[in-house]
């Protein structure tokens, strides 16, 4: 169920986590581990569906010294970019 | 990085525990069971107990705090545009993890609001409430760190996510009516709504306070994400404070305002609404915070969320409300005498189920 939409997309400078859909605190645990494994320079995206979500996930990269940008699109769907 | 709005900064689970804290022991002063301000396990145990769910009669009242935080956050959602119909995310097993936690709960007698609650008003018992809540949250963190996942859910059509809030006013509409249409064989009225004559059942603040009170609680717990067990699932999970600020400012605004209303008692014997057996208060705990940790969230935050829209959280309420049934029907709620017969068998029982759900629903794949 849910595997249909790739849960992570990686590239050699960005990684897309897909976090929608997901329950609290899961959104908040892909995104700990994604700034974990990723390398300097990296950058990455978070998509999540909730208000809750954005900002569980943003105050986790803002913990972390991440600069996090969030946008809503059209769907409804979060796209937070991470940068270190 | 700046978050909008004051209610979803830091300072939002401390406002919101702070007026928990004062709030609660007010209930308690103008009706409410002792130490038992806002309960969403007795709560909903109650519920049930008014809708003929189960027929412990000392435990049966639609309580109008409930009914208010549905409907606050429901209201909140809406005016901030967070309201997002969704469902689909392990529902079934959202439904028995409902039900486990009310069955935990009710070992110990309080779900974790009133575990803090307890605790503010001097009940030594809480300590041992708690202590099996972080121990149970512990476990539910192990698994989430191991990918635990119930999958996604999807968005929903706009009318699903009304279901709740509009069973809410159903219960409104019920308290406020009260029908006795139902008749026995000599005649005598019988419901479909009972009341308890006696008992914490018959103990609450009038309608309108307690309505307010949860409407308050609803819109705040809505905009700051408040959540009893999140707190400390951060701490752990994250070493996050976020969220733990605000059980801080609950238990410490609770003692003051209890103190000031002449309500703190310090003690182990003779607490309201407890017993003194340490073993399954803790154990009770475990399940409860395994419970609500597999399911995302505390009861109240469950009760928020199904305002939001989010209909796997509903599932979980009328889980709780089941719990409750079994609790009452199987003999497994405690009561101040102690545990009942069955009560350390349903405890075993569920933690069974619900480490069988932590091993085996891996939904999220960590790596591609």
């Amino acid at each position: 169920m849910g595997n249909e939409v790739p849960t992570e997309s990686t590239t050699a400078d960005h990684v897309t986590v897909d976090a929608r859909g997901l329950s609290c605190p899961e959104p908040v645990i892909m995104t700990m581990e994604a700034m974990k494994s990723a390398g300097a320079g990296t950058s990455i995206e978070i998509l999540v569906d909730t208000a809750t979500s954005r900002n569980n996930v943003m105050l986790a990269a803002d913990n972390r010294s991440w600069q996090c940008e969030a946008t809503e699109d059209a769907e409804g769907t979060f796209h937070m970019m991470l940068k270190k | 990085m700046k978050l909008k709005g004051f209610l979803t900064s830091r300072w939002g689970p401390i406002i919101t525990g702070l007026v928990v804290g004062v709030l609660a022991p007010i209930l308690v002063f103008a009706g409410n069971p002792g130490n038992m301000g806002v309960c969403v396990a007795c709560f909903t145990r109650d519920i049930a107990g008014a809708l003929g769910l189960h027929r412990a009669g000392v435990v049966q009242y639609i309580r109008p705090e409930i009914i208010g935080i549905v409907i606050g956050s429901f209201g909140s959602a809406l005016a901030f545009r967070e309201f997002r119909p969704r469902t689909g995310s392990g529902t079934i097993v959202r439904f028995f993890l409902g039900m486990f936690a009310m069955i935990g709960a009710l070992v110990f007698l309080g779900c974790p609001w009133r575990a803090y609650l307890r605790l503010a008003g001097g009940d030594g018992n809480a300590l041992f409430g708690i202590l099996g809540l972080a121990a149970g949250i512990a476990v539910g963190v192990f698994f989430l760190n191991r990918g635990f996942s119930l999958g996604r859910s999807r968005p929903a059509p706009k009318a699903m996510g009304w279901v709740m809030p509009v069973l809410m006013v159903v219960l409104l509409i019920l308290l406020l009516a009260a029908p006795l249409f139902g008749r026995d064989a000599e005649g005598k009225a019988v419901g479909p709504i009972f009341f308890s004559a006696e008992g914490p059942g018959s103990q609450a603040a009038p309608i309108i306070l307690a309505l307010a009170v949860g409407l308050v609680i609803g819109v705040l717990a809505q905009r700051s994400r408040f959540c009893t067990v999140g707190a400390i699932r951060d701490l752990m999970l994250t070493k996050s404070f976020h969220l733990f600020n605000g059980i801080v400012a609950l238990i410490v605004a609770a003692f003051v305002t209890n103190l000031i209303l002449g309500q703190f008692h310090a003690g182990f014997s003779g607490q309201p609404v407890a017993h003194t057996n340490q073993l399954w208060n803790t154990l009770g705990m475990v399940l409860a915070g395994l419970a609500f940790t597999l399911a995302g969230g505390c009861p109240g935050r469950q009760l928020i969320m199904s305002g939001e829209g989010d209909g796997d959280s509903g599932i979980f309420v009328l889980g709780m409300l089941a719990g409750a049934f079994v609790a009452h029907t199987f003999s497994t709620a405690s009561s101040a005498k102690g545990v009942a017969a069955f009560g350390p068998w349903a405890v075993i029982v569920g933690l069974v189920i619900c480490i069988a759900i932590g091993l085996t629903m891996r939904e999220r794949a960590l790596k591609p």
